[in-house]
């Protein structure tokens, strides 16, 4: 029992020591950190939104866009391939209904050729075997069906490249530190702390922004646009300031080809505009067909609304336009934040939204912290009353592990939220347990008579094995919380698991070492416990 | 100095002569928890119903009358208030809005301007939106998670002592998450998703005590071989007593001064785990270990790993107070 090695004493110094050295950072007030080298700095705790302020947005992609639009792009391939073949291949009945795209070939003679060209169209973009489309052929007509996988694949990557389109999004608006992660197959989680304004993001993360430049079908007669129904090749659309309008459904130059856009005023009435400047190729072709179709009009059309549609005067060769429409200069410095960023490749709603003011946040840190020192004060004077010497050192061992639990959340770039502090306060209460089961161990063990020296090694090593298992059973509760539990059940699981590890440490092998030490210095036949 | 002795060294309390009253008040708390949860059914928070919670900070306390009637007449549905400890802090609570995507922060925005329009400095410190989809979701997971604590906590304890530890465990801590359950739907406070973590942690805490207890016994069963089982667990639990008293009391004043002082943010968790505490600390003596004689657990079971028995040197010199019983 007495034998406890130099060496021993030394690496649980140097152990604990460390885990407090590890918190200091965290600890800090702000501005004295901040003056901390860099690689210090990122050992510190992360503030959960509910203590920082801020927004949690959950967003999820419509997955059926996604279907819609493969099918819908597969369309205008395949009507292209067929006429551009040699010679032309005439199809008819065309149709996307079902999530399938289907077609009859006109020339039955011509069927093998068809085939053979969806075949190729079908051929997936990147290398890797999956198979992106089922292609079927019943006589004359051929049907394609995008495959589950194909879809899977094609909604990932929207996702990855709807996560890039937000991130570069919310850079935009400043100096703010988000974290943007996707969240199983359709979702994206963003997380903005200390957000004054959470109705501006949300605005900026909802837009699709997929502007396209298209002619406006003059053929369409009042009777279509009444009842929505487009010439071929047109479609109708609503106007941002109310009624419809034809326009040509291929688009003349789209925002893919934009490389800036920038929020700007009309010079003829002062009003907010978008400025935006084509990339070489958008240029070329808006100057083209701006000189092709002087005198007629084109239309501006954002995420499928006509926001404008001004007659073109004279060929625009500059490679710049202006979006005109009803913009304060917030919402157009908006839209050009969304148009540089490029468009969403799928539209995002927002289906879970906390939000916490900073104020708040600020309150239940103070809160949190009262409480913590409040209970860590009672307990210590508790333990103190009724253990004695014994008491004095579960209570070191107290104080020392809540050191030790902010210097591993720090080590681990931990976040604390409001739950996590509830986390700590329980810690208190629960790590002095495995004290109390050893001393009373230790009394227990006394009144049966043994020695001094018998009585702390019998209690020390009856009681070990019940804390064992208590702690096994606490950490099974704690990863449950870890592994199902979202946001704030995490952030408690997080401090709760931590506090189990350092404090099953600090309270047995610390104190041990702490009672052996006197032991070995004083060796009293008597102890008061 | 003289130290603090809460339990005194003699206590001999007869726990299992109670055990027949106990296990009627047990029953009849039980049904009565479940009645009431039946019944009256669960405060269940935006969490798990989906929909807006808006937290709104007044300068003054409002009129709550009065403010029902204005967030009514904003046409976002029946609105219901909620107020904290503090009169001057107001949650409100609305049912999802129709038309998903934008229409709650609408909302949000409508009730901000309508407040603003009829109270002077109010200020929104926190609101969440959850959607139909999320908060079904959620409320799967928070079943799954309790069940699942419940289940591989009980094959815990059955895989390390005999099967009768394990059932009388896996029953205890159903009784103690009823018991929760039955206090959140009698006081109305609401059930969300740190609710969830409280439970957790209560099982966790109520099992860590009936794991202290269960050794105890098993302890003893193998130093006295011929002990009848009701003696021995009214041994066992006298012995553990002092411990047992002494952590709920260090935990009860932990989650005390974080009821007091932690903020009402936090308040309806920290009750949850108070009455968890006390309910958890019951049940190991009158709902597990008085099982233990129902299930008919003998002294004297072939072991499997459980404690090392003690040698013979050591077994001559037990003196309990215990053993007079």
């Amino acid at each position: 029992m007495l034998d406890f090695p130099r060496w021993k004493r030394i690496a649980i110094w140097a152990l604990l020591g460390f885990g407090i050295l590890l918190s200091i950072p965290s600890l800090l007030p702000g501005n004295i950190a901040h003056r901390l080298p860099a690689a210090i700095q990122k050992i510190h705790v992360n503030l959960g939104l509910d203590l920082a302020g801020g927004s949690h947005l959950l967003l999820e992609a419509q997955t059926g866009d996604v279907a819609r639009q493969r099918v819908e792009m597969m369309e205008d391939n395949i009507r292209r391939q067929m006429r551009i073949a040699t010679p032309r291949i005439d199809i008819g009945d065309v149709s996307t209904n079902g999530g399938q795209l289907s077609f009859t070939v006109r020339d039955p003679a011509r069927i093998g050729d068809a085939t053979t060209i969806a075949r190729e169209q079908a051929q997936p973009s990147s290398f890797g075997g999956t198979r992106e489309w089922d292609i079927s052929a019943n006589g004359a007509t051929i049907a394609m069906r995008p495959t589950q996988a194909g879809l899977d694949a094609a909604v990932s990557s929207a996702m990855e490249s709807a996560r890039d389109v937000i991130d570069r999004r919310i850079n935009a608006l400043g100096t703010l530190e988000p974290t943007i992660i996707r969240q199983g197959a359709n979702r994206i989680l963003v997380q903005v702390p200390g957000l004054q304004n959470p109705e501006a993001l949300k605005q900026l993360i909802g837009r699709t922004a997929r502007l396209e430049f298209k002619l406006v079908d003059l053929t369409a007669t009042p009777e279509q646009l009444q009842s929505g129904r487009a010439p071929i090749g047109s479609q109708i659309l609503p106007l941002a300031d109310g009624g419809r309008i034809a326009v040509l459904r291929r688009a003349m130059v789209s925002g893919d080809q934009i490389s800036d856009a920038r929020q700007a005023f009309d010079p003829q009435d002062g009003s907010p505009t978008v400025s935006i400047t084509f990339n070489g190729d958008g240029a070329r072709r808006f100057a083209r067909v701006t000189q092709e179709n002087v005198n007629k009009p084109f239309a501006i059309v954002l995420d499928n609304i006509v926001l404008s549609a001004p007659n073109i005067e004279e060929p625009i060769l500059g490679g710049q336009a202006q979006i005109r429409g009803s913009f304060t200069v917030e919402s157009a410095n908006q839209l050009a934040i969304s148009l540089r960023s490029g468009r969403l490749p799928v539209q995002l709603n927002v289906i879970e939204e906390r939000t916490v003011g900073p104020d708040l946040g600020a309150d239940s840190i103070r809160a949190g912290i009262i409480a913590c020192i409040v209970a860590t004060v009672a307990v210590l004077i508790f333990m103190f009353l009724s253990y004695g010497r014994f008491g004095l050192y579960a209570d070191l061992a107290v104080i020392i592990n809540l050191f030790v639990i902010v210097g591993v959340m720090a080590l681990l770039n931990a976040t604390l939220t409001l739950p996590g502090i509830a986390g700590f306060v329980l810690t208190v209460g629960t790590a002095v347990d495995a004290n109390v089961l050893i001393d009373e161990r230790i009394r227990e063990e006394r009144r049966r008579g043994r020695t001094v020296l018998m009585a702390v090694e019998n209690g020390y090593k009856e009681a070990s094995r019940t804390i064992f298992e208590a702690n096994v059973v606490h950490t099974i509760a704690g990863l449950i919380m870890l592994v199902l539990g979202t946001g704030p059940i995490k952030g408690f699981a997080i401090v709760l698991l931590i506090g189990i590890a350092t404090s099953v440490f600090t309270a047995v092998v610390f104190t041990r070492m702490l009672v052996v030490g006197w032991i070995r210095r004083n060796r009293p036949t008597e102890i008061n416990i | 100095m003289r130290l603090l002795k809460l339990i005194p060294e003699d206590t001999n309390i007869g726990f299992v002569r109670l055990r027949h009253w106990a296990f009627g008040i047990t029953v009849l708390l039980t049904v009565l928890a479940i009645g009431a949860v039946g019944w009256k059914g669960l405060n269940l928070g935006v969490d798990f119903v989906g929909g807006l919670m808006i937290e709104a900070h007044f300068q003054q306390p409002p009129h709550l009358e009065e403010l029902r009637a204005n967030v009514d007449r904003i046409g976002a549905g029946q609105g219901a208030l909620q107020a904290y400890g503090d009169p001057r802090i107001v949650a409100i609570r609305l049912p999802p809005p129709p038309g998903g995507a934008g229409a709650a922060s609408q909302v949000v925005d409508r009730v901000n301007n309508a407040l603003r329009a009829d109270y002077a400095g109010v200020t929104i410190a926190r609101y969440d939106t959850v959607s139909g989809k999320v908060s079904g979701e959620l409320i799967r997971n928070g079943i799954l998670a309790v069940f699942l604590a419940i289940l591989g906590i009980a094959a815990f304890s059955w895989i390390r002592y005999e099967w009768q530890f394990g059932v009388s465990t896996f029953v205890a801590v159903i009784h103690d998450v009823l018991m929760t359950m039955g206090f959140f739907a009698i006081t109305r406070f609401e059930f969300d998703l740190s609710t969830v973590a409280a439970v957790l942690t209560i099982i966790g805490y109520s099992i860590n005590d009936k794991i202290v207890v269960d050794d105890r016994i098993r302890e003893n069963m193998r130093k006295y071989r011929k002990m009848e089982m009701g003696p021995l667990i009214d041994l066992s639990v006298n012995e553990v007593l002092p411990r047992t008293v002494m952590t709920s009391i260090t935990v009860l004043l932990a989650l005390g001064a974080l009821l007091i002082f932690g903020g009402h943010v936090l308040r309806g968790f920290t009750a949850a785990m108070m009455l968890g505490i006390i309910v958890g600390t019951y049940s190991s003596i009158y709902v597990s270990a008085s099982m233990l004689i129902t299930l008919g657990l003998k002294a004297d079971v072939p072991g499997k790993s459980g404690p090392t028995p003690r040698n013979k040197r050591e077994g001559r010199n037990e003196g309990y107070d215990g053993a007079q019983v």
